[in-house]
């Protein structure tokens, strides 16, 4: 007889959580697609600067992860996903996306293309559900391999070096890319890729490699401070490089319960996605019809004046009338400005005539801000090193 | 360049294909009928399964003609004449038979009845008018417009009959025998009526529903003079006099889709035909799985129409027959049916849902040679029987459950027609699987698609294709899988041309 306990334990560790269980001296976890992931370890500040200035790991095993195989995997991830898989080369990988058939987003996330039929896809949500019906009538198989992968992110300026010195010549692959490395009696896939928008890697294993990465790793980083981090930290890095995260900054349209809550790829700043010459996909024809009335909402970074992070709020057109709304903001340390990523309505966009009102937290007391705020690019922190090859030695 | 949306392609020569296409032509569309078979019909054609004795396809008799398309296409002209409507037979083992013609009977439930008749009646004129309209959209532009059109007739009952439409239209109609009758024999017939072609029983929640839509359709069962392949030759041959080019004996195998249109078909054997508009008037799911293909369509819509159910309950029995049955003396031209009383009906039902067959079915006789003699060698009948319920997904497999439905479908005929065994020259009974097989009716299922309250209306056959449009660009559906749903009457097919040439698709 099996004995039921998961009740006991109804957050997943991670194959990693014997480290980062130790490293969490705060004892801070917050739940992650099932798993128990660290907030912070024990000084978000220093987890932050780790990522801008030396090297830092994040236990990415909680990315839900499917694979793809078979004949038709090219015509199933065309009628999948917004971009062409067809153009994606082996050992590739691309940022993507996928709509329901009202042209709504559902998800986005990486591909990596493994092989001439063989795919991984990796992101926020669970489709498995999604992923099995657009199946139907194409000769591809589709497994959800969360489980079956260790992935460990390692991020920075120093993140390179410290391959380097953990052995790993990562000094040829490009970003988006990725290669195998030999590692004990098996191998591991290093791909230059990453939530931070920095230099960076990700580093995907067996589970029962997990522990023994981990440990070489932080041996090997030591000398340029290499330091685990949590989700606080990665938060306010990736609102630097502008990144959306699903129900974050949208909400998914299977999980939307409201009518008008369904964003497009469009609305969300994510057009550029879209191949429209690769064939049919789900989605395409409201997507197309959307084109031409053109979408209701956008998505903008906002530079926002003062020091006080414009979280949670409200944008209005001209003071009174609501325009859109903040999902991600923060001061970022390393711009010295505070940034946001918000949802506006086209209309009240062309008038430029936006602010912000925020609730300003000061001892127990709020004080609201009516601000003036600029519409920026996006990322806002984008530094050459990023890109760089040779990527850069420290 | 591409072919000018004038010319029109419709799959499938059945009577909502053929009264699509005619409909098409008389506007001046150049519309192209192609049938896989080598003649037009579809359900409604005729079949010599024995050597000189001819037994409908699969329809042996027609409800509900939908009048536009009689009078447009002018069947009359084209040979199409009924023999007077069919009256019914009730046999009962125990009780004497009993015979109804619409409202008016006899016995202790005569008053009831006709009472009961008028009620349904009245109410299934109000949603009549929806059977000829094309489903309004949930959302949209025509949204209020077209809900408060459909609100209108509702309207007209009157506040106490309107409630009463209310608290009748999603019930069982078992519920509603027992309420309103007490004679056994017309509970049976009411419940028998109004499960025919359906997959559920008189206790079935919604089953009410379709004899409100049996009514609506049209008062009196009709057999055409010659038989139901008379109907289906009037038909061909109206759609001709109006332009259409009947290609029959041309399998659609493949619908051809560049730049994101439906632009022509590939038939069995190679040939490509191009067109500017393709109608199929087939089966909705093989139409858009078999041939469009998933990668044409979005995932959700593709999904959509694999969940559409479709399930057949229905058997079709043909016997040859070497004289002339008796059952207990009922009138041979009239329509026997053998539904002992609503449990009976609920009985046959309940084997189904294990994959077994029934005991006892219950079943509609004709016997078109009654009308017809030339259907039959001198002196020699066509029995033509559908019998409910047979299993979908026989257990005992196709062959063993065949033979078991045939052998019980007999009994009971035996039981009451007493020497009819002795009398069969050759017997064929059509179960659900070889009805898909012959008939391209996925599941063996009458509406080509089961007509139930989720699967009407702007529901029918799915959401993103209930206008009679579906999301791929020139490609419209036709066929009893769209609304109002199957029978022999072409009001699918009508509704559909009439949808393409509002939309001057
Ligand atoms: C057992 C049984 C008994 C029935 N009895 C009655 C009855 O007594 N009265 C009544 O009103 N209704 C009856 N029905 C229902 C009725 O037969 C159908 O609802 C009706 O035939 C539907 O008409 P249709 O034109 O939409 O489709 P169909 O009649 O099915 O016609 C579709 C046509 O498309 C053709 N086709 C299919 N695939 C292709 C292809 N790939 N290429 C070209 N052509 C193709 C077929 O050969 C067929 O001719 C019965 C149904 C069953 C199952």
């Amino acid at each position: 007889m099996t004995v039921l306990t998961h009740f006991r334990t109804p957050l997943l560790q991670t194959p990693f959580h014997a480290r980062t269980s130790a490293a969490n001296v705060l004892n801070r976890w917050g739940p992650w697609g099932g798993y128990m992931t660290a907030l912070c370890f024990g000084d978000a500040d220093m987890e932050y600067t780790a990522i801008r200035n030396a090297a830092s790991v994040y236990d990415l095993c909680p990315m839900v992860k499917y694979r793809i195989t078979g004949k038709d995997a090219v015509g199933y991830l065309n009628r999948l996903t917004l971009r062409d898989a067809g153009k994606l080369p082996v050992g590739a990988v691309h940022y993507t996306g996928w709509t329901d058939d009202a042209g709504k987003l559902l998800d986005d996330g990486t591909l990596f293309r493994h092989g001439p039929e063989e795919y991984l896809i990796c992101c926020q949500e669970r489709h498995l559900p999604w992923f099995l019906a657009s199946a139907e009538g194409f000769d591809v198989s589709v497994a959800e391999v969360t489980e079956d992968i260790a992935a460990l992110s390692l991020q920075g300026p120093c993140s390179a070096t410290v391959l380097a010195a953990a052995g790993f010549d990562v000094s040829t692959l490009k970003p988006f890319r990725m290669a195998t490395f030999p590692f004990g009696k098996g191998q591991i896939t290093i791909s230059r890729t990453g939530f931070t928008g920095d230099l960076g890697y990700e580093l995907w294993m067996t589970p029962g490699q997990a522990l023994p990465l981990w440990d070489h790793l932080m041996q090997a980083g030591a000398p340029w401070g290499i330091r685990p981090i949590g989700t606080d930290a990665l938060n306010l890095a990736r609102i630097e490089a502008g990144f959306i995260i699903t129900n974050m900054d949208f909400v998914p349209a299977h999980q939307a319960v409201r009518e008008d809550r369904p964003r497009s790829p469009l609305e969300l700043g994510l057009g550029w996605m879209i191949d429209w010459d690769k064939g049919h996909f789900t989605g395409r024809r409201a997507l197309l019809a959307e084109r031409e009335r053109g979408p209701e909402w956008q998505m903008v970074g906002l530079d926002v004046p003062g020091n006080v992070s414009a979280e949670g709020s409200i944008l209005y057109h001209n003071k009174r009338q609501e325009a859109g709304f903040v999902t991600a903001a923060a001061w970022s340390p390393a711009l010295k400005a505070s940034v946001a990523i918000a949802q506006v309505q086209s209309k009240y966009l062309k008038a430029n005539d936006l602010w912000v009102e925020i609730y300003a937290l000061r001892e127990l007391q709020y004080a609201k801000l009516m601000l003036p705020v600029r519409v920026v690019e996006r990322p806002f922190f984008n530094p050459a090193r990023k890109r760089a090859m040779p990527p850069e030695r420290t | 360049m591409p072919t000018p949306s004038s010319e029109v392609l419709v799959i499938g020569g059945g009577v909502n294909g053929l009264a699509c296409a005619a409909r098409l032509a008389a506007k001046g569309r150049k519309v192209t009928l192609l049938e896989a078979s080598e003649v037009v019909g579809g359900g409604a054609g005729e079949r010599e399964f024995a050597p000189g004795y001819h037994a409908p396809a699969l329809a042996h008799l027609t409800q509900g003609l939908d009048t536009r398309v009689v009078e447009a296409m002018a069947l009359d002209r084209h040979g199409l004449a009924f023999h007077p409507a069919l009256a019914t037979t009730v046999l009962s083992g125990e009780a004497e038979s009993l015979t109804v013609r619409g409202g008016k009977t006899s016995g202790v439930d005569a008053a009831a009845w006709e009472a009961l008749h008028r009620k349904l009646s009245a109410f299934a004129r109000v949603l009549a008018p929806l059977r000829q309209m094309r489903p309004v959209r949930l959302a949209g532009e025509n949204r209020l417009f077209g809900l408060a059109r459909q609100g209108l007739g509702i309207r007209a009952l009157g506040k106490d009959d309107f409630r009463e439409l209310l608290r009748m239209v999603l019930i069982n109609v078992h519920d509603v025998a027992e309420d309103e009758l007490s004679d056994d024999r017309l509970k049976g017939l009411l419940a028998f009526d109004a499960t025919l072609g359906a997959w559920l029983g008189p206790r079935s929640p919604n089953s009410l529903i379709l004899y409100l839509d049996r009514l609506a359709r049209g008062a009196d069962p009709l057999l055409p003079k010659g038989g139901m392949g008379a109907l289906a030759v009037a038909m061909g041959k109206a759609a001709a006099a109006a332009g259409v080019e009947v290609r029959t004996g041309s399998a659609v195998e493949k619908i051809v889709v560049e730049g994101d249109r439906a632009v022509g078909v590939r038939l069995e054997g190679g040939e490509v035909v191009r067109v500017g508009l393709v109608v199929s008037a087939m089966n909705p799911r093989t139409t858009l799985h078999q041939l469009v293909g998933a990668a044409a369509l979005d995932a959700g819509f593709f999904k959509a129409t694999g969940h559409v159910r479709m399930r057949g309950a229905a058997a079709k029995l043909h016997l040859a027959l070497r004289g002339t049955p008796d059952f207990r003396g009922a009138d041979l031209k009239s329509r026997i049916v053998i539904a002992p009383s609503s449990e009976a009906v609920e009985r046959a039902f309940n084997p189904v849902k294990y994959g077994e067959v029934p005991e006892l079915p219950v079943m509609e006789v004709i016997l078109p040679s009654a009308h017809d003699p030339g259907l039959a060698p001198a002196g020699h009948h066509v029995l033509t029987a559908i019998v409910q319920y047979a299993p979908h997904a026989p257990k005992a497999g196709l062959e063993a459950a065949r033979a078991e439905m045939l052998e019980n479908t007999l009994n009971v005929l035996e039981q009451h027609s007493p020497g009819l065994r002795s009398l069969v020259v050759q017997a064929e009974l059509l179960m659900p699987q070889d009805i898909e097989a012959r008939f391209g009716m996925v599941g063996g299922n009458w509406h080509h698609g089961e007509l139930a309250v989720e699967q009407m209306l702007f529901n029918r056959p799915t959401f993103a294709a209930a206008q009679y449009s579906t999301p791929l660009p020139g490609l419209w559906l036709a066929g009893a899988g769209s609304h109002p749903g199957g029978g022999i009457n072409g009001a699918a097919g009508w509704n559909a041309a009439g949808a393409i040439l509002e939309a001057k698709a």
